[in-house]
């Protein structure tokens, strides 16, 4: 059973196309312990050629929405209700068959381990024409060397790198290919899930730094979810704040830095270290990520929330436009 | 009086001789030492292969240098006998990086902070035991009550990582030597450990060496840092003068890649990886090792290692872009670290008050977790 949280209208500017629109997400794991509602009822929207973020702590359904607008949440996990409307069409109601042909097409994936997503045992070449066959792309024709070449300097690497394997390539050029593999179809939308938290400092921004460039030439829309906020705020237009399965904010990068309007946003910005001054408060965001299993009744965050109020504990408080682009979901911001 | 511990001039290398291609130098003529007297948080920072896990595992006498030796008490920890052995592994403590896998699934918690209680005699009768440990839990702002009698997969990674810290209190060490003990912890709860560990410092007066990755973590609980690049030091000093006015160029791109959590502040990385092999015409093993992706790269670069330039009273710089400043040699390095000038204990901070604060507050507020929780 899905529960009756209905979320809200969209929180985008109209006058824009929307590529991706998720309507009220509900992605839960079923354990014997009981359902777990990773990701409980999400409404969000993509503009196209944009970047939108999603943060939240382990736990809190990031990484499930991912997998979910891929269709790639395997049992016990299901889909258990909501839309996900990519360029129009509903991706939940798509045959596996169907599904399998909208991916890398429309929809690809950059995923957190690079040096695991690729085959040991194939040369880069092989990825890339594999990634073809299963798209009934012709991979005899003259034009695949060339087409493989482009996408690999296209992501800032040699040619050459095509004969390699990938224990021959570092960490960095291993997450290249596998952007690289991701736009080998020009889709529509790029998930990056955490994609350079395996990566050294450096390098994570010539990661980030191609990945931004290959998307503003395709024109595609981005989604990265991560916890890193300096990755955030460096990277994207628009940011989502998950809290346990819920989205409790959304605002643009700028709002969210400077703004925040719901506490958990507020605690989490707060708790950033900065290179400003060493007298910041080195502040952690107290108590605990509730139990999915049995999440906390009305508000996630009222467990935890230093404004609860009496009602926050009952009433499940609603994703709300309270300013011009920044929806918060807190009773603090309803009118009486 | 002799060091706690000191690094002299201290090499290692993986793999077999001159001539085989495995052959690794993790860590280069590198010299360090940790006072007795004055208790210092100092930061190691670095990529991955910068040196920096390998020489805290020489500190920690788990690795033995190549070449040239480590001290404790002005003995060399390869040579300890019987009493001082013992004495070291109860002075130095270790926090590792992972919080999962330290633990073993079959024990209760208490089964890791009952142990070193055993092992080094700290306490008679059960009543001591129970007592040590619920002093160093609160230390570090866990409720005993909450954790003893659980199974580590009962925890979260960051109560796992304080229990960490807990123990190591528990032998009243002088020096704990932490291993990127926030890394595989969620965002907030880094502030909470570094907190706990920061006020071991300034409660116990223990040394605390902290080795991170992480530039940001480093310069909030730091007063001294040391940047490691590829086996060698690239810049070491005052903390808030390195990472806010970096000199050595691989500290000026480490500190322009962090991406800062303000969209308004630039994100400056490095485009262009390395310049062709041989450009500058190497010759042996005595050059700079950033030289290949550095910007400023001189032909002097390549000839000679750089040394140590003493550029400013707190600071020194191995680049030749400061070749008009003294040189120090690398064994008087930690003279210059702010840790070794001053008398006592580092000056009280804001961050310590607000620390206090904060862990009443985790106190108070921290419900029973389940395992579900992450």
């Amino acid at each position: 059973m899905v529960e009756e949280t209905l979320s809200a209208e969209e929180p985008t500017a109209a006058e824009l196309k929307e590529t991706l629109k998720v309507e009220d997400l509900h992605v839960y794991f079923h354990t014997a312990a009981g359902a777990v509602k990773a990701v409980n009822g999400v409404s969000f929207s993509l503009k196209s050629g944009e970047r939108f973020g999603l943060v939240g702590e382990s736990g809190s359904g990031k990484s499930t929405i991912a997998l979910s607008l891929l269709r790639l949440i395997k049992p016990p996990g299901k889909i258990e209700g909501g839309h996900v409307f990519l360029n129009g069409t509903d991706l939940v109601t798509l045959t596996e068959e169907q599904m399998r042909r909208k991916r890398l097409d429309e929809i690809a994936l950059v995923a957190q381990g690079a040096m695991n997503s690729l085959n040991p045992v194939r040369r880069i070449r092989d990825q890339f024409i594999l990634a073809y066959k299963d798209h009934d792309i012709d991979v005899k024709r003259s034009g695949l060397e060339e087409r493989i070449g482009d996408l690999l300097t296209r992501v800032g690497l040699n040619r050459e790198v095509a004969n390699m394997f990938p224990h021959e390539l570092s960490g960095g050029m291993k997450q290249r290919v596998c952007i690289a593999l991701a736009i080998s179809l020009s889709p529509s939308v790029i998930i990056a899930d955490e994609p350079t938290s395996a990566l050294d400092v450096v390098v994570q921004w010539q990661v980030m730094d191609t990945l931004r460039s290959v998307q503003e030439d395709l024109g595609a829309s981005v989604i990265l979810i991560g916890h890193d906020m300096g990755l955030m705020a460096q990277f994207v237009d628009r940011l989502g704040v998950m809290y346990a399965g819920k989205l409790v904010e959304i605002a643009t990068v700028r709002d969210m830095f400077g703004d925040p309007l719901h506490p958990y946003g507020q605690m989490l910005i707060a708790s950033l270290p900065s290179l400003e001054s060493r007298k910041a408060r080195l502040e952690g965001i107290p108590g605990i990520t509730p139990s999915l299993l049995n999440p906390p009744s009305g508000c996630p965050f009222h467990t935890r929330c230093p404004k609860v109020m009496d009602h926050c504990s009952s009433v499940t408080p609603i994703l709300q436009e309270v300013r011009p682009d920044h929806w918060v979901a807190c009773h603090l911001y309803e009118e009486a | 009086m002799p060091a706690l511990i000191e690094a002299k001039n201290v090499t290692k290398i993986f793999g077999g001789g001159l001539l085989d291609k495995s052959r690794t130098v993790a860590l280069k003529d590198f010299s360090f030492q940790i006072d007795s007297d004055n208790p210092s948080v100092t930061s190691i920072v670095g990529e991955s292969g910068s040196g920096k896990t390998t020489l805290a595992r020489m500190l920690l006498g788990l690795a033995a240098p190549t070449e040239g030796e480590v001290l404790y008490n002005g003995k060399n920890l390869e040579k300890l006998g019987g009493s001082d052995r013992r004495q070291f592994l109860r002075d130095v403590q270790v926090i590792f990086q992972d919080p999962f896998e330290v633990y073993n699934p079959f024990y209760r918690i208490d089964h890791v902070l009952e142990t070193p209680i055993k092992n080094f005699k700290l306490a008679d009768t059960e009543k001591g035991r129970r007592d040590l440990m619920i002093e160093s839990l609160e230390a570090v702002g866990i409720r005993p009550e909450e954790i003893l009698g659980r199974f580590p997969h009962e925890l979260s990674g960051g109560q796992r990582q304080r229990i960490m810290v807990a123990r190591a209190l528990l032998l009243r060490p002088k020096l704990i030597i932490a291993d990127e003990p926030v890394s595989m912890v969620d965002a907030s709860l880094r502030a909470t450990i570094l907190g706990s560990l920061l006020r071991l410092n300034r409660e116990f007066g223990i040394s605390l060496i902290y080795i991170t990755h992480d530039l940001t973590t480093a310069f909030q609980v730091s007063e001294d840092i040391m940047v490691l690049y590829r086996g060698s030091l690239a810049e070491a000093g005052d903390v808030d003068q390195v990472v806010r006015h970096p000199e050595h160029p691989y500290t000026r791109l480490l500190v322009g890649s962090i991406p800062l959590p303000d969209p308004d502040l630039p994100w400056e990385g490095e485009r262009a990886i390395g310049r062709p092999a041989g450009e500058l015409g190497v010759q042996g093993d005595e050059y700079c090792q950033f030289h290949d992706r550095c910007p400023y790269a001189m032909p002097m670069c390549v000839q000679t290692h750089p040394p140590l330039f003493h550029t400013h009273p707190n600071r020194v710089t191995s680049c030749y872009l400061y070749r008009e400043s003294p040189e120090l040699p690398m064994p008087q390095m930690t003279s210059i670290f702010k840790s070794s000038n001053r008398e006592g204990p580092p000056e009280e901070t804001e961050q310590l008050d607000a620390l206090d604060a904060e862990l009443e507050v985790s106190q108070e507020n921290s419900s029973t977790p389940t395992s579900a929780d992450d």
